[in-house]
């Protein structure tokens, strides 16, 4: 069996945790502009050093962890997230507050997530997707949080993003929220937020 | 053991910014969802603190999840920062979060409140954190939890309505002049928390973040930057705030809210900005109300004649007098400070 | 000129030193000691550890002193300390059958395994004032069977185990089954917010820790036929049980100490129906320390809240689950209500307002218009 070292998590847990957590608070609340997000995690590829400061800021053990194929299949990365959160990790999609994409491109279509319920539609999903950059085009973005609209795009992004989003706000207050964790920064697409081509 | 017996007192020692770090996920975990789904009352597992509930304790673990060592703190309670409660809420976050503290709000990055929203207008990279006492704007209509959770998820507050027409009938009024609910983002009903109806408009496309803590009851609801917050109302009754027939006897500020001040018991009283920052810095750019010291006076300055009552109530549609009026000159009877409502 | 008031802060300093010189009292006297005040007022230690959810003589003879004997107030200290203490798990269910008993009394048998033991009660104490206790006391050795070495011959054998009297009668089947220990992790009210309706864990939690006072009055009421459930005091038992948590790091279960506890187990009446043949029910009451208002009041109003899964017309203030559940903790509803002394200032202006204003518009009104109103 090989031994492999365990990544260490934050060298300030609690100014590093409520720096991470402002930044996705911000980043929420202003859809599809992108916050500052400075880490110096290393975690084991192919989970990125953004998204795993989120992971480290926001779950714990009342918080299951839905990982993609690409970070289930790298052992370092369960034993990663279990060790500095305490989460469990799930194999069912549906049953994760939160879930880890680092390949958007293939990622499961949003409906296998929990979505809410009318009377708890908080009881949701978070996405975390791992991209490589954020532009201010491709998408136009409008919603709370937004002065009027606002140019938006990110890469790599699943195919029809615009239609899985839209569709994802039809099932308003219900529905899921995303968190999109690139180099340095953090964006946000809450379930408010309508996004449309162009 | 027995109950005779009593050891060693263990040590104790607190957090940054009193509570504990998992306890901070979970409410850094409902705001995300809260802001996600503005309006939206997001049930969270509220911890016991270390001051009473309904005295803030809602705002206070709000606050504390999500202040930083770099943020400035102001604490306001009915518009004031030297307000007792206001005092010590502060006092506390000093004591255990050792941040920086302002009366100023536009210095501010956090300014938590308790019933009023500051005049001075916010901005983008401004906290409002409110205290809530009821967060559920359906709970004088229907007690029960498990039945306003369901009209929320039905969209259903043809209650409400009733309530606010019911009003009209038996008042001509919509009765309800503070806690005046509102419609956030075109979905969820609101509580505003007791904010009087006056500063309804200023929730509307806010620059700011407004954060929303209910301890006791166990809530959390958010209104994110520039939404759609509108105050329910109807076509014939349109939503109006109140607006005060004087302006502030210290600073002389008019379209702002004020406090009213009981001098004698002879009926003199005066009217004075509820937003003590506000006041204060007009004071300091030289705004003098009529009672205020004058300009040049360093002391010693005479009392002037109690104000006596101020103008009463005009119908909607006459111009209030909003004109500073002479000093300590008597402005005619009336019984209500507000010179009308004028729709926002 | 008028100059607002302030100084909140300097007011405030002055109030808590003025509440520090009141708590201390007269200065000739000395002060008294968390020794003296566990040792000698246990009960209200008791009630505090029980209605603050924290194990702690010590620190609950502390919060009774920093209270000025105000007990919620002790109790909310407690609160605000406990929840800044970290969880480690869940202990097993503490065994009551192995309880190292004080006190047990049944009023269903007259006399059962294990017997009856009166223990330091203050029934049928006659309540006249002892004036003796004025005096500093002496007393003569008197028997307790928890003691390690009996000083007197009792009327029960310490050495006898007490079965359960549920469980006596649990095994004719005369009484519905406990429920069995499902191995899931219980609801923590203290770490989860609750939505109704509420499983058996929540609804136990949130009544242990309830309020006496207010769990008596609905206790009462259910006496009185608002949610009537013929109750018999199958047993009342106090005594120190182990607490023993599973470690699983050590794979082997590891006892952390000894608590007391007072329990109790209401019997009740249940007509059976078709499906089952008639049988009593049980009404639950367990709190720590000696606490036997608190535990039986919890078991009678346990019992109301159970009408739905028994069958019964509800109705009762009693049965009533979110009105019952919802007003119980006295520190919430302390904060609450004493919160009105709070300033209300901005929205009492809005209401001055408003009723000035309605008031000059009705005095506005012809008099027609008047007549016009009263004659609808």
């Amino acid at each position: 069996m090989q031994t492999q070292e365990l990544a260490r998590g934050f060298v300030d847990p609690v100014f590093a945790a409520q720096g991470v957590f402002r930044a996705a608070m911000w980043a929420l609340s202003r859809p599809g502009r992108p916050q500052e997000l400075a880490t110096d995690l290393i975690p084991p590829a192919p989970l990125s050093p953004e998204a795993a400061a989120l992971a480290l800021a926001l779950c714990d053990y009342e918080t299951p962890v839905f990982l993609d194929a690409a970070l289930a299949a790298e052992r370092a990365v369960g034993d990663f997230l279990r060790f500095h959160t305490g989460a469990p990790i799930v194999a069912e999609p549906g049953q994760a507050r939160f879930a880890f994409i680092s390949n958007p491109l293939n990622m499961l279509e949003f409906s296998e997530f929990s979505q809410g319920i009318p009377e708890f539609p908080d009881a949701s999903v978070t996405l975390i997707l791992q991209v490589a950059s954020f532009v201010d085009h491709g998408f136009t973005l409008e919603g709370p949080g937004i002065k009027g609209r606002l140019g938006f795009g990110a890469a790599p992004l699943p195919e029809h993003f615009a239609a899985r989003m839209a569709a994802n706000r039809t099932l308003f207050p219900r529905g899921i929220d995303l968190l999109l964790a690139g180099a340095g920064q953090v964006a946000g697409l809450p379930r408010s937020v309508a996004v449309k081509e162009g | 053991m027995t109950s005779q017996h009593t050891g060693e007192m263990p040590a104790i020692s607190y957090n940054f910014a009193y509570l504990d770090e998992q306890t901070k996920r979970m409410i850094r975990r409902a705001i995300l969802k809260a802001i996600a789904i503005p309006g939206y009352q997001v049930p969270f597992a509220a911890r016991e603190m270390p001051m009473p509930y309904g005295w803030g304790t809602g705002g206070v673990q709000v606050t504390a999840a999500v202040l930083g060592p770099d943020d400035v703190l102001k604490v306001i309670d009915q518009g004031a920062d030297d307000t007792t409660n206001a005092v010590a809420i502060r006092g506390f976050f000093e004591k255990t979060a050792g941040v920086a503290t302002t009366t100023a709000t536009t210095e501010a990055t956090l300014i938590q409140t308790r019933h009023r929203i500051p005049e001075t207008k916010l901005s983008e990279n401004q906290i409002l954190v409110y205290q809530v006492p009821i967060p559920e704007p359906l709970r004088f209509l229907e007690p029960r939890e498990t039945e306003t959770r369901q009209l929320h998820a039905l969209e259903e507050y043809g209650l409400m309505h009733v309530k606010l027409y019911e009003d009209i009938a038996r008042h001509g009024h919509i009765a309800t002049t503070y806690a005046y609910p509102v419609e956030v983002a075109g979905r969820y009903v609101m509580d505003p928390s007791p904010i009087p109806k006056f500063d309804n408009p200023k929730m509307d496309d806010c620059p700011a973040l407004q954060l929303f803590g209910a301890g006791r009851e166990k809530r959390i609801y958010a209104i994110p930057p520039y939404t759609t917050v509108r105050s329910l109302d109807f076509e014939d009754h349109p939503f109006k705030v109140q607006r005060f027939a004087k302006p502030c006897a210290l600073c002389a500020a008019t379209g702002v809210y004020l406090d009213e001040v009981i001098l004698d018991d002879r009926g003199g009283r005066m009217f004075v900005c509820s937003d003590t920052d506000y006041c204060n810095a007009r004071q300091a750019e030289g705004h003098r109300g009529e009672m205020a010291a004058p300009v040049s006076s360093s002391g010693g300055a005479v009392l002037p004649h109690p104000t006596p009552l101020p103008h009463g109530e005009r119908e909607q549609g006459d111009a209030p007098s909003l004109t500073l009026t002479a000093r300590g000159a008597p402005e005619g009877a009336g019984e209500g400070p507000f010179g009308a409502e004028i729709a926002s | 000129m008028y100059v607002a008031a302030k100084g909140g802060e300097k007011a405030i300093r002055n109030a808590h030193k003025l509440l520090a010189k009141r708590r201390r009292g007269n200065e000739n006297l000395p002060s008294i000691t968390l020794e003296q005040i566990a040792g000698q007022l246990s009960l209200a230690v008791d009630r505090v550890m029980a209605e603050g959810s924290l194990y702690d003589t010590n620190l609950a003879a502390l919060a009774i002193k920093q209270a000025r004997g105000d007990l919620i107030e002790a109790i909310f200290l407690i609160r605000a300390f406990r929840t800044t203490l970290p969880r480690f798990g869940n202990s097993r269910p503490l065994d009551t059958g192995e309880m190292l008993v004080r006190r047990r009394v049944s009023a269903t048998f007259k006399d059962l395994p294990g017997g009856q033991l009166l223990g330091p009660t203050f029934d049928y104490t006659h309540r006249l004032l002892d004036t003796s206790l004025a005096a500093p006391d002496a007393y003569g050795e008197v028997y307790d069977q928890a003691d390690p070495v009996p000083a007197m011959s009792g009327e029960a054998d310490p050495a006898e185990k007490m079965p359960r009297v549920t469980d006596l009668i649990g095994a004719e089947g005369l009484i519905e089954a406990s429920p069995d220990e499902d191995g899931a992790e219980p609801f923590d009210i203290t770490r989860a917010p609750v939505s109704f309706p509420v499983d058996r864990a929540t609804r136990l939690q949130t009544l242990a820790r309830g309020d006496e006072g207010y769990l008596l009055a609905l206790g009462y009421s259910t006496q009185r036929g608002y949610a009537r459930s013929h109750p018999f005091v199958g047993e009342i038992r106090f005594g120190d049980v182990e607490v023993v948590i599973d470690v699983p790091e050590l794979g082997f279960a590891v006892s952390i100490g000894d608590v007391q506890i007072t329990e109790c187990q209401m019997v009740n009446q249940f007509k059976g129906s078709a499906e089952q043949p008639p049988q009593f029910t049980r009404g639950y009451g367990l709190v720590f320390g000696q606490c036997e208002r608190k535990a039986m009041s919890m078991a009678l109003v346990e019992r109301a809240l159970r009408w739905a899964e028994l069958g019964e017309e509800p109705g009762a203030p009693a049965q009533d689950e979110e009105f019952v559940l919802s007003h119980c903790d006295n520190v919430q509803a302390t904060g609450f209500v004493e919160h009105l002394k709070l300033p209300h200032y901005v929205d009492f202006q809005a209401e001055l307002d408003l009723v000035r204003r309605m008031r000059r518009e009705a005095s506005e009104k012809s008099p027609a218009d008047e007549m016009k109103e009263a004659a609808e």
